[in-house]
This record gives C-alpha cells, structure tokens and sequence, in this order.
C-alpha cells in the first residue's frame, strides 16, 4: 500500500526530479542576434579569427535560411531574438581544486550524481561537466594527455589546438547544413573536443555531462570528436535540466571523425525536462549528430536513450566515405504526455563495402507522438554496400501515435538494404498477468518496456545501461491505459 | 478464509454473475464446474480484482478483510494465486527476472528481506523439481513459445514458489495429457495445509481424481446451483450437464 501510494504520489504530484534551479550569478548577455553579437561572443571567448569568419559565414547563411517543416512535429513559432546567446559563469571558467568551485555548483553536481570526485576516476571515467555554456572543470585530462588524447572543452581547444580544430571543424556538419546546425555553426558558446591520436586506445569512457540553467538562454553545444587512424574511443554524453515554463531551446551540433580503421562509439542518455503534463515547458532539441567514417575500414556507432525533451529532432548519421567502413544507429526513443519525437538516422553509403545497421524502438505514452524517420542511402560506387533496419514501435494506449518513415534510395545492384518494422501494444492481460504475481503497474512496464528496448540498451557501456534502464521506468510512471 | 455474499458481476454491461454465494475455510478444497460459458473464469477473474469486471452488487470478505477495495496486487500479495486459464506471454521479459521480482514483492510484503540473486536462484530450483520444471523453460521470456501443457505447469510452478494462502485453479487440466496432470496435481497436493485453501475450477471430474475435492459447486448461468461433496462430480460425469440443464428450466 505504502509502495503503491509513493508511486501515485510521485506519479501525479512529482516534479521532474531534476527540476531544480541553481543560484549563480550569470554573466549574460542581452537577448537578440545580430552580426554584433556574434562579434561579442567572440571577443569574450578570445577566439582566433578564422572562428569568427565561421561564425560570420553561417551566421549570413543561417538568415537565407528556414525552420524545416518536414518532421512529423508541431513546432510553435521560435523568436530567436528573445534569446540571450551568451551566459558564463561569473566566477570564470577556471579553477585550480573543487574547493574554489562556487558550493551551490558543487551542490547540483551533487543532485543530479555528476561525480566530479576521485571516485569516478576509479570507475574509469573522466568528466568534462559542462553547467550552461562554459566548462567549469575538466577532470582527468593529465591521465588522458599521457596518452597523447586531447579532451577539453571547446573553448581552450580554439585556443590550445587551434590547427586541429580548423582542420576538422564543420567536416562532418558544413555551416550551413541545415537551420539549426546554421544557427549553432554562429552562435555556439561551448562544448567538447576530442583528439585520439594514432594506435591509442583511450582507456576509459569519456563522459559529458550537459545542463542548462540559466533562464531564458539558449543553449548550443558543439561537439567534435576526431579519431586518428586505428584508435578507439568509447564517448558517453548525458543530460539533465532544471524545470522551466518557457520553452528553451537547445541547438546542439555533434561531429565525428574516424580516420583509417578508427572506431568510435558515442552513447547518449538524454533527458531534458520534457514539459508538464499538459505539455507545458520542456525543451526544444534541435541537434545535428553527424559522423564521417573517411578512413577505411572505420567504424561510428551512435546509441541514444531520449527520453526527454518537448520536441526532439534529431538524427544522428554516418556519412561511410572509407571502403569497409560500418555505421551503427541504435535507439531508444521514449514519448510521454504530449511529447513529440521526430528521430531517426541517416547512413550514406559512398566507400565499397560499406556497411550500416538501425535498430530504433519507439515508446509511446500520453498523448505523445512518436516518429522514426531515416534514410538509407548507397551511392552507385558503393558497390556490395549492405543495410539493415529494425524500427519497432510499442504503444502504450490508444491516444499516443507511432509513425514510420523509410526511405530508401539504392544506386547499384550489388548492395542490399533490407527494412523491418513492427507495431505492438502493451496489452493490458499482460499487466493483470504481472499484477497477479504481486507486481505493481509500474514495474510491469518497466519490465516489459526495458525487455523490449534490451537489444539497444545492451549497447551502451554498463553503468550507461543501468541509469538508462530506470530512467526508461521512470519517463512511463502512470502511462498504460 | 473467504466469505463471497450475494455476489454479481458485470462484464460491458452484461450481467455474467448473478448472486454467488460460498464460503471457504483454511484447508478445504472447493471445486467449481459447471459448463462453458457459465461463470467459471469471471468469478476467478473479480476475485483477483481484473479490470473489466464490474462488481454491482455483494461483498467479498478475504481473511476479515474486504477484498473488493483492494488492487489486484495487494491482493496477490495477501496471498491470493490465480493460475489462469489462458496465461499470456510476455515478449522481452525474461522468466527468471520475472519469478525473482515476484517473490521479492511477496517478501516485501511480508516484511521479510528481499531474496539475492543467488538465493533466488537455489529456491527456484528447488520448486522446478516438485512440477517438474525445465531449465529449458525458465531460461526464457515468461511463456514465451510455451505448449499449452507448459503454461499451465508454469502456472502452478508460480504457485509453488508464492505459496498462497488461497490458489484459484482456473481450468489447470484442460489441454493436459495424464502425466502432466499428474505432476500438476502432485504440485497442488504438496502444498496442501491446513492453513491453505484450493478453489478448483474445472470442467471435468479427471482432475478431482487426483485433487480431491471438500465440496463441488456446480455453476450455471452465474449462480450456484448445486452444492454437495466430491460424489456430486462423478454424478455429474456420468449424468452430463444436460442434466443441470434440463432441473434448471433448459
Ligand atoms: N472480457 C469479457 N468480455 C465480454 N464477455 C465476457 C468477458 N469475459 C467473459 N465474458 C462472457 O461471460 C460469460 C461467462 O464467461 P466465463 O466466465 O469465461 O465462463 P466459463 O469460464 O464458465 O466458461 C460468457 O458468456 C462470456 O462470453
Ligand atoms: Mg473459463
């Protein structure tokens, strides 16, 4: 009884359970864009010119350009200029121990479980923690430089590395790929940067942790991982963000290169606040995830657990330019309430021999809408390229909706792409069966729903998995019906 | 144990049962016939508290408390067992994790610690003997690709690691051949105490020669009609239920 009625509670008067919003005094800057903005944003950030004339050139290219309108989203009308672009903390960016790390700040590291401690090191995993837009503290990163592995924000990568980060800047996502990634391309305040260097295995799982927290700014990361030929790196990204009433937007670009028989593995657990039940609030999440397998023989798997997120768009990609390079897409994308997801995938076969696998497993609660959207496309050199695709949609009730949309475009006759799609509902005998046997509502669809998503879940480095099994629980609390 | 009062329940507005009265004490048998169609599984079903069914009118008092108020897992975990008619399976939900969270919530309930992996394990091995229970089952997804045979010897294989105070046997022999009934009711009687009571529903006398039975009840059109003890089956066997038909006005 007792049991019941904590999940009940938590269920109808529970609040996002990261929905706290941390005091700290924010450096930002007036809403709205401009060319001067970008100009601003730059000179704070003491940028090299060659990021300014990026900025600039998606900036111009951004203005020509439109919101899409294709995904299956309702998308409410965006004013890109009451956005501040801008926000650092005071304090600035750099600090020596945790000691001279503002408490409150140490204080949500603490809620949200971000182990900024010598503990994690024991777990095998360095965090680059990023709290709005500036990184406040990057652990680990003389462990990792004795293997010649560059991981650091985005920021002091312009400024330590700035022959790599030209070099490989916008190679997987050009500035003006599209409206959002156009708009991050000029805008960007911070993220992640990741050199593996030739033959280096990196010996743990690079994490970042995302969170938005200053009100009303819009949030775009930019990500580049680049791997030299024949190293690895496994590389976990998470997020959570504090509750909110307006919507805030968040425009995250992702790149990664594999050079010559280079793998890299990146896992995502996403949960920003996806809005009241009402479908007030949440976050917009626009990303751009896009790998370029340009060595031969390289690999990019991309495995997400979104369940977060008002509307999400995103499709994470591999461009398979390498002969014998292999692309991966794994997903779990869960909708509850009125959440909208618009994901998918898109693998490019250019090399010979290419190859590419989906498996995406959409969930559906509320009154969500949930779509798979991917593409599969084989150039006509890339000769015995092969796909498969797996997109499974479980329904959780009657009122939430799952779509499919496949394309497939094949340019020669010694490839195959195959496709396969399944709908299923979770019956409510299953659950009487499950609540017969002593076992709650609640647990029933965790059971059954982490049963259904394990294929994808299996992908993600254990502790990953764990987290991403109970949050799956937790993002369906008080949905069957 | 069990008081059921003037009990009538309604499934999408049609009136299946009408009026059910019985009362069950620790460590009686009680078996149900009764021809198709008649009740049998609507009564299992209200009893352990399914969805669909509407209660209109009576009460059900189990163990001095009213079980109607109660969710269908507060029930199980009062210790109330239905091994169903048709159990489902359950695609991606592996049987071991499945039994081990079930236990664990009964332990839960009970106040007692919940059970390791590995003393799960020795426990379930232990009760896979008595139905005679394959490894080759409990490694897969809950009846997932079971025979028919094999859902219903799951069902009281469940029943033996929860160990109910009042198991409802819905229709356990149907589609069994004799040796699976065998092991079936040999499940059954070894868990018999005098602090456990058996509702048996069953179409057939077969069963009741293995599982014997205090009472029979004979069911039809959604009350009892009959009460007697376990020579009421084997006049009903050999008379058939046109008899129960024809006394009743059909
Ligand atoms: N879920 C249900 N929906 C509609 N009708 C039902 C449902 N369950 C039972 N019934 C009807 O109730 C009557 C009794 O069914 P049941 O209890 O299954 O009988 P028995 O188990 O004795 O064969 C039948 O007429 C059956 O069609
Ligand atoms: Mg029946």
């Amino acid at each position: 009884m007792e049991e019941q009625d904590k999940i009940l509670n938590d269920v109808t008067q529970g609040e996002y359970k990261y929905g706290f919003v941390t005091d700290i005094e924010t450096d930002i800057i007036d809403k709205g864009l401009n060319e001067d903005v970008i100009r601003l944003i730059s000179a704070k950030k003491e940028e090299p010119e060659f990021m300014l004339n990026f900025r600039l050139e998606a900036y111009r290219k951004w203005l020509k350009m439109k919101m899409p309108n294709w995904a299956y989203l309702k998308i409410p009308p965006i004013d890109f200029q009451a956005i501040s672009y801008y926000a650092a903390p005071k304090k600035g960016p750099k600090y020596e121990s945790l000691d001279e790390v503002d408490p409150e700040l140490i204080d949500t590291f603490n809620k949200l479980g971000i182990p900024l401690e010598e503990q994690k090191h024991l777990a095998g995993v360095a965090v680059d923690a990023v709290i709005d837009s500036v990184s406040v503290k990057t652990t680990f990163k003389e462990t990792l430089a004795e293997k010649g592995i560059i991981f650091c924000s985005f920021s002091e990568a312009v400024k330590e590395h700035p022959d790599l980060v030209k070099k490989y800047l916008g190679q997987a996502v050009p500035v003006a790929d599209n409206y959002f990634a156009a708009l991050n391309s000029a805008v960007f305040s911070d993220g992640s940067f990741c050199y593996i260097p030739k033959g280096v295995r990196c010996p743990m799982e690079l994490s970042t942790y995302f969170r938005i927290n200053a009100a009303n700014t819009g949030q775009f990361e930019r990500t580049l991982i680049v791997a030299d030929d024949d190293s690895y790196v496994s590389y976990l990204e998470g997020c959570t963000a504090p509750m909110r009433d307006e919507n805030q937007l968040h425009a995250a670009v992702v790149e990664i290169i594999t050079l010559d028989r280079a793998e890299v593995k990146y896992s995502t657990v996403q949960n920003w606040y996806p809005g009241d039940k009402n479908g007030k609030g949440g976050i917009y999440n626009f990303v751009t995830k896009r790998g370029v397998c340009r060595g031969i023989s390289s690999k990019i798997s991309w495995t997400q657990v979104e369940t977060g997120s008002a509307i999400t768009w995103k499709y994470p990609s591999c461009i398979l330019m390498g002969d014998n390079s292999v692309g991966e897409f794994n997903s779990v994308a869960v909708t509850n309430n009125h959440q909208q997801a618009d994901t998918g995938s898109k693998m490019i076969h250019i090399g010979r021999n290419t190859k590419s696998t989906i498996v995406s497993k959409g969930i559906s609660a509320g009154k969500s809408e949930n779509s798979y959207r991917g593409l599969v496309k084989v150039m006509p050199k890339a000769t015995n390229s092969r796909n498969f695709s797996q997109c499974d949609s479980l329904l959780l009730n009657d009122t939430c909706g799952a779509h499919t949309f496949p394309y497939i475009e094949v340019g020669n006759k010694s490839s195959i792409v195959e496709h396969e799609a399944t709908t299923s509902k979770i019956g409510e005998d299953q659950i009487f069966y499950c609540n017969q046997r002593g076992i709650d509502t609640e647990t029933a669809i965790g059971m059954i729903v982490n049963g259904y998503a394990k294929e994808v879940l299996n992908k993600l480095p254990m502790e990953f998995a764990v987290e991403a099994q109970k949050l799956l629980q937790i993002s369906l609390e008080g949905s069957v019906g | 144990m069990l008081k059921i009062k003037d009990l009538y329940a309604s499934v999408e507005g049609m009136e299946i049962l009408k009026g059910i009265n019985l009362e069950v004490k620790p460590g009686e048998v009680h078996a149900i016939m009764g021809p198709n169609g008649s009740g049998k599984s609507t009564l299992a079903n209200v009893l352990a508290g399914k969805e669909d069914y509407e209660v209109t009118n009576g009460e059900v008092i189990f163990e001095g408390e009213d079980l109607l108020e109660k969710s269908p897992e507060e029930r199980a975990k009062d210790g109330i067992f239905l091994s169903f008619q048709y159990p489902v399976e359950i695609p991606g939900v592996p049987m071991v994790n499945f039994l081990k969270t079930s236990v664990n919530e009964h332990r839960k309930h009970k106040g007692l610690k919940e059970l390791t992996a590995g003393e799960f394990l020795k426990l379930m091995r232990e009760k896979m003997d008595l139905v005679d229970m394959h490894t080759k089952l409990t490694n897969r997804m809950v009846n997932e690709g079971f025979s028919g045979g094999e859902k219903k010897k799951n069902e009281i294989f469940q029943m033996a690691l929860l160990e109910p105070k009042l198991a409802i046997l819905d229709e356990t022999d149907s589609g069994l051949d004799i040796d699976a009934l065998k092991t079936v009711a040999n499940g059954v009687n070894a868990l018999k105490s005098p602090e456990r009571s058996t509702i048996v529903v069953t179409h057939y006398q077969r069963l009741l020669d293995y599982i014997v039975p205090d009472y029979v009840h004979i069911l039809y059109q959604g009350k009892i009609v009959k009460t007697a003890g376990k020579e009421l089956a084997l006049q009903l066997e050999e008379k058939g239920y046109d008899w129960i038909k024809s006394e009743n006005g059909n």
